[in-house]
């Protein structure tokens, strides 16, 4: 009896040591990223005026605003959704509204996976040798736009299929008994009822298009450029290669310390933005669908 | 239906753009373009093998008999070197006596080994253009040395930064696994619905931002920390790469990890929690073995990442292309190699090629991956049924 009072205490004992380090490791996760963010924010908030914001960048990096470097992210998101968008969700379309369960399916799906995993640098390379070289469109935003669109393709397809999936059956049966064609059904009424959480993946393309570095080193950012670009077919500065150029390899790196938080903190708050917004019209559209 | 093609297209295009480039390195001579090697008329050595170039060239090879040639020792003869035996008069102001004069210099020593130009090259030139062989890809792989500029030949041994990529993965890993199973852990299982509401998302939260921050935060926090921590001269280490790559692998372990263990059907933790099991036990025996391939597909696919990624590596681990024996040196991955080095490298030169090619590496082992965990979540969802 005393025995299997003593493993009883034993095992509740054994218990709360787990339990408690697991939810230490949680909150610790948690912590490190308001450390993360927390940090960049201190450091970099001082630096951010409307000056900063709004004018080029003077005395080697070290002084003035990263204007070019915004508004080169900007044409670049804009770029690359302007081609992916559309592509991605009618693939997401097509594969999940007219394609049978089968072989394609299952190799589409497989490719699109595999495109997914493919390093962001090796998209680079790609976009290098095809449009900068082959196509010699030049280091250019439109080379930038294009390999930064093949490399958020899967998000987007991804995020449409997810959102097309979510929608009732019960509605396309309904469509179709009323005597829509297949085409009325989709456009008229699945696609309305997912466009919400379509738009949530958009934006969260957008995140993750704003942010990347390695695909644009050699299809369009440079290094230095204190002018705003005219046409697709001029380089630009961009936020993040702005970031790894003056925290690395500026003329002077301690004295551009400055400008380089502050960039942080503009890019940070690109992507939380955008991560918040779609989280927010998620839930948004969530609640409102589970009322109807 | 054209656009549902669009990305199975561009995978076949990367592959072949890649490999197309790629290639190059193991077709060419891996000599600069518009070098030549050059021996005396009556060396009998025809060919050499890269690494015996370089050896060569290193001075480790001094005698033209270790290369099965004659007893001769042998002579290094560099384009720059001919001002030691002509004086500036003698070649001209323009250099245009550089031709006859390296031919004349060639002709009289029987041990040299001439490395220069093609234009200094005399229309009757009368030493013996040596032939090099190609580059193997065994020696691609096998090679420990990375100098694909050198002079006067390249060095592209892809070991180093094989090894570099591995080892600062597996640091990753190892250090992100276990916290990142105790989080899935206690999302899944223990947490209440409404804790689990919050963390969640901002843990995915992490997962958004960008790398490049990642690496900047790595550079100014964590490398200056291992720096003082460890006494090093130099905070941009191997070490440094794998904790800025575990914290960006962290989101994608717990979120996966967390999705397996909530498929596990409640039944079954209800069978064990009423055969008088604490909580904790039907955890560790029944939830995680039942989720165990998602859980394993979790880490390898953190592991993938971990290997791809590029800036924040590039940023924090220093980039010197040596095999690591610790992870407190500077080393270098896969990755930022092709980052730091391709801006310099020009537009289809053997450089330019050496780089595809350890993009075709870096693109098959990921493929590999990615492979590896369809097989691994397709095993696991065969077993459940």
């Amino acid at each position: 009896m005393t025995k299997e009072i003593r493993l009883a205490k034993q095992k509740r004992r054994n218990q709360k040591i787990a339990f408690g380090l697991f939810q230490f490791t949680s909150y610790a996760v948690v912590g490190l990223l308001f450390v993360i963010l927390a940090f960049i924010v201190i450091k970099g908030i001082g630096v951010i005026s409307w000056e900063f914001i709004t004018e080029m960048p003077k005395e080697g990096m070290t002084q003035g605003g990263i204007f070019p470097a915004i508004v080169g992210t900007l044409c670049l998101v804009f770029g690359s959704m302007i081609f992916a968008f559309p592509v991605g969700v009618l693939a997401a379309i097509y594969m999940n509204e007219y394609v049978k369960d089968g072989w394609i399916k299952k190799i589409i799906k497989q490719m699109t996976n595999n495109l997914a995993g493919v390093p962001s640098i090796v998209f680079g390379l790609f976009g290098m040798a095809l449009f900068v070289n082959k196509l010699e469109f030049g280091d250019s935003l439109l080379a930038g736009s294009l390999t930064l669109g093949l490399l958020v393709l899967p998000v987007v397809i991804r995020t449409t299929e997810e959102s097309l999936k979510s929608v009732d059956d019960t509605f396309r049966q309904a469509s179709l008994g009323l005597g829509a064609s297949k085409w009325q059904t989709t456009s008229e009424v699945v696609f309305p009822i997912a466009f919400p959480n379509i738009i949530t993946g958009l934006i969260l393309s957008i995140g993750r298009v704003s942010g990347e570095t390695a695909p644009i080193l050699f299809t369009v950012a440079a290094y230095f450029l204190p002018k705003l670009p005219t046409s697709i077919f001029d380089q630009a500065m961009a936020l993040p290669y702005h970031l790894y150029v003056i925290s690395t390899s500026g003329t002077n790196i301690e004295a551009s310390r400055a400008m380089a938080y502050g960039t942080a903190l503009i890019l940070i708050i690109i992507v939380l933005i955008s991560n918040l917004l779609a989280n927010a019209l998620r839930k948004y559209f969530g609640k409102k669908v589970k009322m109807n | 239906m054209l656009s549902s093609a669009a990305t199975s297209i561009t995978v076949v295009l990367i592959v072949f753009f890649l490999f197309i480039e790629g290639a190059g390195v193991f077709t060419k001579k891996p000599i600069e373009e518009g070098f030549l090697l050059a021996v005396h008329s009556t060396n009998p050595i025809q060919k050499l093998e890269p690494s015996q170039v370089k050896d060569i060239f290193d001075q480790k090879i001094t005698n033209w008999k270790q290369l099965g040639g004659k007893n001769e020792p042998i002579v290094l003869f560099r384009t720059e070197d001919i001002t030691e035996f002509y004086s500036e008069a003698e070649l001209g102001e323009n250099f245009e006596h550089f031709p006859a004069k390296i031919d004349e210099y060639v002709s009289k020593t029987p041990g040299v080994i001439a490395f220069f130009s093609d234009k200094y090259k005399a229309k009757n030139f009368h030493g013996k253009e040596l032939e090099i062989n190609k580059i193997k890809i065994f020696e691609f792989l096998s090679g420990e040395e990375w100098f694909p500029t050198a002079q006067p030949i390249a060095q592209m041994g892809v070991k180093a930064l094989i090894y570099g990529t591995l080892w600062v993965s597996f640091g990753a890993i190892l250090l992100a696994l276990p916290i990142g199973l105790a989080a899935a852990i206690y999302l899944s299982e223990i947490a209440r619905k409404r804790t689990r509401n919050i963390l969640k998302p901002l843990i995915e939260l992490l997962a958004g931002i960008p790398s490049v921050v990642y690496g900047f935060f790595g550079l100014v926090v964590i490398v200056p920390l291992i720096q003082s921590v460890f006494g090093l001269p130099v905070g941009e280490t191997g070490l440094a790469g794998s904790i800025v790559l575990a914290i960006m692998a962290l989101p994608t372990i717990i979120t996966i990890s967390e999705d397996a263990m909530r498929t596990t059907p409640r039944a079954m933790k209800e069978a064990s929690l009423a055969l008088g099991a604490s909580h904790w036990q039907t955890i560790y025996k029944v939830t995680i073995p039942y989720s165990a391939s998602g859980i394993t597909a979790g880490a390898i696919l953190g592991i993938g990442r971990a290997i791809g990624e590029t800036m924040a590596v590039l940023m924090v681990t220093g980039n010197a292309a040596i095999i690591p024996h610790t992870l407190l040196a500077p080393l270098r991955t896969i990755p930022a190699t092709i980052a730091a080095e391709l801006g310099e490298a020009a537009n289809g030169g053997l450089h330019y090629q050496s780089l595809f090619a350890l993009g075709c590496i870096l693109f098959l082992i990921t493929f590999c991956i990615n492979m590896l965990v369809e097989l691994v979540t397709n095993r696991g969802s065969h077993k459940k049924h």
